[in-house]
């Protein structure tokens, strides 16, 4: 059962309105059948210490990925995962959490490769709930378990591996969306962020600078299409119909501007290269680009 | 279980100074759902600066290797056994890093430095927190420790 779309007349602009609601929205529906709000934050006990009224915690270390592997878990861990969480297959998520919605964007990306159909994120996430002193809760749902499907994920949409962005340079745009400092190779983490062990700076030639934080507004909110337009279409000709690649450095900041590309401006080919910096600047051979300018596509190997 | 049988038995809380060593075994002695529960309650233990360093937030150190914003500072008593005294800075936005720092302030404050400085490296890993907060965020709690003893032996050996 899927629950009405937040009609608000701010988000009407946007190319898929339905995958947004607003804060209002949000307070008016908690307990609507069939709505399940998750919180999913870079802190791991940010829920534990205040939270929407019923909303579950989702984390994307301990939660989303394998622990062994680097990749996400695979279709029964996820099944389980979204059974205890009370999650069934037709529900309607909304998703929120701190850091304008990094993890939340990066949880509905990875809800999304299971294929789960109507995923939301809370416009402004934790930060524009709190502000507006709206109620939160120490206490933690003990959701009846449901029975999500086993479905496989499904990656080649919307996620991207070396190969691909091997085979899309000098193809089509790339964005990195990381700190400048981080584009020119100037540093391999974000400032004042853990050293995360990339071997090599700077970033994927033909790669465009777009820091993930332009597209928010001052509230953490998205800013209006306009303004999306004028960044990504005016000044980096990221046209509709180009097959667009995004990446950071672990795939989390990425997943914002994947977003931000996929429903509010409503490209049809984003992919999120999640394996980002922390596998591209310590891999073997793959060409790199330092400094400010993006840099020529290299020679196909034959 | 206290400590000196501990380290006889090689545990987690092995070669661990008693308040750090019961920290540990408090951990263990619990489910992975309640050590979050008790890593938010040193978060909210966490004692605030004091004034002399409240009013100066320059003075303190930060932490680059944690997720979240955190300042820290060391004070080493001129006394026989060179007293440790330790504070921390983190938003109230950061609890994990905030539980760390509370550990850390529980368990080393008021100690010789010669102890402080005797702490392993590996002692966050210790806490059984691997699958509930991930390596990855312990991380930021050794780059805590490692900057706490650096404090104490340019201190010392200053």
């Amino acid at each position: 059962m899927t629950v009405i779309t937040d009609p608000s007349p701010e988000l009407a602009e946007y190319a898929h309105p339905e995958r947004l609601v607003t804060t209002q929205w949000l307070a008016d529906n908690l307990g609507a059948p069939g709505l399940v709000v998750v919180e999913s934050d870079e802190d791991v006990l940010l829920y534990e210490t205040g939270h929407v009224p019923g909303a579950v915690k989702v984390d994307w270390h301990t939660d989303l990925n394998d622990p062994v592997t680097r990749d996400y878990v695979d279709g029964a861990a996820f099944a389980d995962l979204m059974s205890r969480k009370g999650i069934s297959r037709d529900s309607t998520i909304v998703v929120y959490g701190d850091k304008s919605n990094w993890w939340a964007a990066y949880a509905l990306w990875v809800f999304t490769l299971f294929g789960h159909q109507d995923v939301r994120l809370l416009d402004g996430g934790r930060a524009a709930w709190l502000a507006e002193d709206r109620e939160v809760t120490t206490d933690v749902p003990a959701p009846e378990r449901t029975e999500y499907p086993v479905v496989e994920r499904q990656d080649e949409a919307i996620r991207a591996f070396v190969p691909d962005v091997l085979a899309h340079l000098g193809q089509g745009p790339l964005v990195d969306v990381r700190s400048p400092e981080e584009y020119t190779g100037e540093r391999t983490h974000m400032p004042a962020y853990p050293e995360e062990g990339a071997l090599r700076g700077g970033h994927i030639p033909t790669a465009v600078s777009v820091p993930w934080a332009r597209a928010a507004a001052e509230d953490g909110r998205f800013k209006g299409r306009a303004e999306l337009e004028k960044i990504y279409r005016d000044e980096k000709g990221i046209t509709e119909g180009d097959d667009v690649i995004a990446y950071c450095r672990i795939g989390e900041r990425s997943s914002h501007t994947w977003f931000v590309l996929k429903h509010l401006l409503g490209h049809d080919q984003v992919r999120n290269y999640d394996g980002s910096w922390t596998e591209w600047g310590n891999a073997v051979r793959v060409p790199i680009a330092t400094g400010t300018e993006p840099g020529e596509a290299p020679a196909r190997r034959s | 279980m206290s400590a000196e049988t501990t380290a006889a038995t090689g545990g987690p809380s092995a070669g661990l100074p008693p308040a750090l060593a019961e920290i540990v075994e408090d951990f263990h002695a619990v489910s992975e759902p309640e050590r979050l529960q008790l890593l938010l309650d040193f978060s909210r233990g966490l004692p605030a600066l004091p004034d002399r360093y409240a009013e100066h937030p320059e003075l303190l150190e930060p932490v680059p290797e944690c997720q979240s914003p955190i300042f820290l500072l060391t004070e080493v008593d001129e006394d026989e056994a060179r007293t440790v005294h330790l504070f921390f800075s983190a938003p109230a936005e950061a609890p994990t890093t905030r539980g760390f720092a509370g550990i850390l302030a529980e368990g080393l404050d008021g100690l010789p430095a010669a102890e402080v400085l005797d702490v392993p490296g590996d002692v966050c890993s210790r806490l059984g927190l691997d699958r509930a907060v991930s390596p990855l965020r312990l991380r930021g709690m050794t780059g805590m420790l490692g900057r706490i003893q650096r404090q104490v032996r340019e201190t010392t050996t200053a």
